[in-house]
């Protein structure tokens, strides 16, 4: 098994590698140079150079190359930010965590309401149910995520006022909460931002757990232990889920980009500190290593992701860890 | 089949044969269309020298509305065509004399979700045509109407902050975000197809090098590669939205060249590959005559079902104002202009949130439906 997880780390290595230099390219290509937002045209030529010297754009594009990949693979240094005056992994240690507690709940939201719906999809198959479902799962698989984070933000935060509209906590009142409070309030703060990104996901997922679990229910060892009279829910639940199951985890895994592009805009809504809407900052202040810093995280995260999923495929299948 | 008398109401009014022959969700789907095409007549027939030659003394002259006039005929042609189908069927084409394309037509016409499907995309792109005869207002005429008025009779669907019409607006954006759907896609299905089917043909080093572009470029968020690469490129005027194409294109290629690339592999040991080869043909004309004609119809699928993914990833851009650049405004950036108000006037981003949720879904259902036609190996069940 370890064995088998330090080799799809060491396959991590050349896709971060080609992560940099994709970003390098993009930089290169851009039109102007990073500095640019600097000047106006009135800008004496010896403080351009002095600002362009600063930020080391002075230098020819192959050593600006190494030297990045250098700063970033050894020493995880992405320079300072151009917008906020210090550096980018610091800003990016702040709000990382962030996106990943909204990624962990709404992955928990996918998982339960997915395999739920799916099954009960699998078990009523073609009946009433069954339509209903994947009449409304097609409905919210195509609905875009910020209409209905918008949506669910008018009816349930600005309308019904039932739950906190956005940010993490409460901006005034949470210095003054109990502990147990200060829980409850983050917890709430989690609901809105958690379905909108949870519910379109869920859709998908429950489509592919419909099919997963109706392809193992009718495989010979199902009839088997039909034919010995376990009883349905033992046979769905204990039997039919384990198989039924493996290719929803690789799903998840391979969802898990969309669930990030997602999450840029449902933070950006519910005003969430996180990764997505820093990106979004970077974009409008033209902060470029900012926005460098951000994308490599992404995709980092997305390396990861799908090397847990790829382990949690091996914990489940034992047939994987072999071939 | 033999010709129902019934079915002969069709030539008169389409879709009313269908209807009348117990065939509803043709019937029905026709009638809207039909609908939409007398619309057009009603409300664009009066003002239609005003639309074609825009103030006519200064020598002016708009392509979209001559567009709409050919499409009008072009719709019109093609419901009497398929009403005249219904009504009298060609008699003598047994099962072996249909070409491969009828044989799909025969298994799509069997899904019922695929046929809706379908039905709605038709209407979407006639509506997106034909939008200079059905807008009611200039899209982007201040005043036209109260300010801030909920939908009413005379708005339909209420007007925005500036007293503009937003069932216009919302008309003239569909243009926008269908097109950029389906151009961009276009892009995504050609150079996947092609990338796919090099990296299958060729095999080898090639292969292994191009099926590892394809994995990091599918591990990639798109959402933010597309912002990253706006953001850093900043597009600005018309230009913009023609930047906003190619990205989107050049970012949703990577199932459709798995798909080929997986086809090409077992098609290239087949007889008439290899004679190909014999005969001594170029590579890039055995990929593009011979292999990607025969991996069309996945790519099809996936470029059906890739529509509806783009105009999400479109509007989504927009909506974070980084999309096409104003003053155009597609459904993702009135759902923004509306965020503003979303607590006083909550139509200005319902509207438009809803119409990118009957859009998505018609082109999922249709693109599920031709998925089953085409090929019953990817069904989902």
């Amino acid at each position: 098994m370890l064995n088998y997880i330090l080799r799809r780390l060491l396959l991590a290595v050349p896709l971060t590698l080609a992560v940099v230099t994709l970003l390098f390219v993009l930089v290169e290509l851009a039109p102007g140079n990073a500095a640019d937002k600097f000047f106006t045209p009135e800008t004496p030529p010896e403080v351009r150079e002095l600002i362009e010297k600063k930020w080391g754009l002075d230098r020819p594009a192959h050593e600006r190359y190494f030297l990045m990949m250098k700063n970033i693979m050894l020493s995880a240094d992405f320079g300072r930010s151009m917008v906020q005056e210090k550096p980018v992994t610091e800003i990016i240690a702040e709000t990382l965590p962030n996106t990943v507690v909204l990624s962990l709940v709404t992955l928990l939201v996918v998982f339960v309401v997915g395999v739920l719906l799916g099954t009960i999809q699998a078990v009523r198959k073609y009946g009433l149910t069954d339509n209903v479902i994947t009449a409304v799962s097609l409905f919210f698989y195509s609905m875009p995520e910020f209409w209905l984070a918008l949506m669910l933000m008018l009816v349930f935060a600005l309308k019904l006022k039932w739950l906190p509209a956005s940010g993490m906590y409460d901006v005034v009142l949470y210095e003054y909460l109990t502990p147990l409070a200060r829980i409850q309030d983050r917890l709430m703060h989690l609901v809105l931002p958690g379905l909108a990104l949870g519910i379109a996901h869920s859709a998908g997922t429950a489509r592919y757990m419909r099919s997963s679990l109706l392809e193992v229910v009718g495989q010979d060892y199902i009839r088997t232990a039909r034919a010995k009279g376990v009883s349905e829910r033992r046979v769905v639940f204990r039997h039919a889920m384990r198989n039924a199951l493996i290719p929803v985890i690789t799903l998840m895994g391979l969802s898990l980009p969309v669930m990030f592009s997602g999450s840029v805009i449902v933070e950006s809504i519910f005003a969430w500190p996180g990764m997505g809407r820093l990106i979004i900052t970077a974009i409008h202040t033209q902060d470029v290593p900012l926005l460098a810093a951000c994308f490599f995280f992404f995709a980092v995260l997305v390396v990861l992701g799908n090397l847990l999923a790829d382990v949690m495929y091996a914990v489940v299948d034992p047939r994987i860890r072999f071939s | 089949m033999s010709a129902d008398p019934k079915a002969r109401m069709g030539l008169v009014v389409p879709g009313l044969g269908h209807l009348l022959t117990g065939d509803v969700k043709n019937g029905v789907g026709m009638l809207l269309e039909l609908g939409v095409l007398l619309l057009a007549l009603v409300l664009g027939l009066p003002r239609i020298g005003s639309l074609l030659f825009p103030d006519a003394s200064a020598g002016g002259f708009a392509l979209h509305p001559w567009v709409a006039l050919l499409s009008w005929f072009g719709f019109a042609a093609l419901l009497w065509y398929f009403a005249r189908q219904h009504a009298q069927p060609d008699k003598n084409v047994s099962r072996e004399n249909q070409s491969q394309w009828q044989l799909v037509w025969r298994q799509f016409k069997k899904n019922r979700m695929g046929v809706i499907g379908l039905h709605c995309v038709v209407l979407l792109a006639m509506v997106t045509l034909l939008t200079p005869f059905l807008a009611p207002h200039d899209p982007d005429l201040l005043d036209v109407g109260p300010q801030k008025s909920s939908p009413s009779l005379s708005f339909l669907m209420g007007t925005d902050e500036f007293g503009r019409d937003m069932l216009s607006r919302l008309l003239y954006g569909a243009r926008i975000s269908l097109s950029i759907g389906f151009l961009a896609v276009v892009i995504s299905g050609t150079f996947g197809a092609i990338w796919g089917a090099m990296s299958g043909y060729f095999g080898g080093r090639v292969d292994t090098v191009m099926v590892w572009l394809t994995d990091f470029m599918l591990s990639m968020p798109r959402l933010v590669l597309v912002l990253t690469i706006v953001g850093l490129f900043r597009p600005s005027g018309a230009g913009g939205i023609y930047l906003i194409v190619l990205v989107l294109g050049l970012t949703g290629w990577m199932g459709v060249s798995r798909i080929v690339r997986g086809l090409v592999l077992s098609l290239k040991e087949q007889d008439f590959i290899q004679a190909a080869r014999a005969l001594g043909q170029q590579p890039s004309i055995i990929i593009l005559k011979h292999l990607i004609p025969n991996a069309i119809a996945p790519v099809i699928v996936h470029a059906t079902l890739g529509v509806g993914n783009t105009i999400l990833t479109e509007a989504a851009l927009s909506f974070l104002g980084l999309g096409v650049p104003p003053p155009i405004s597609t459904w993702g950036s009135i759902v923004n202009d509306g965020r503003e108000f979303l607590r006083t006037l909550p139509w200005i981003a319902a509207f438009p949130g809803l119409l990118i949720v009957f859009a998505v879904t018609s082109f999922n259902m249709l693109g599920d439906g031709l998925r089953d036609a085409l090929d019953p190996k990817l069904r989902s069940r």
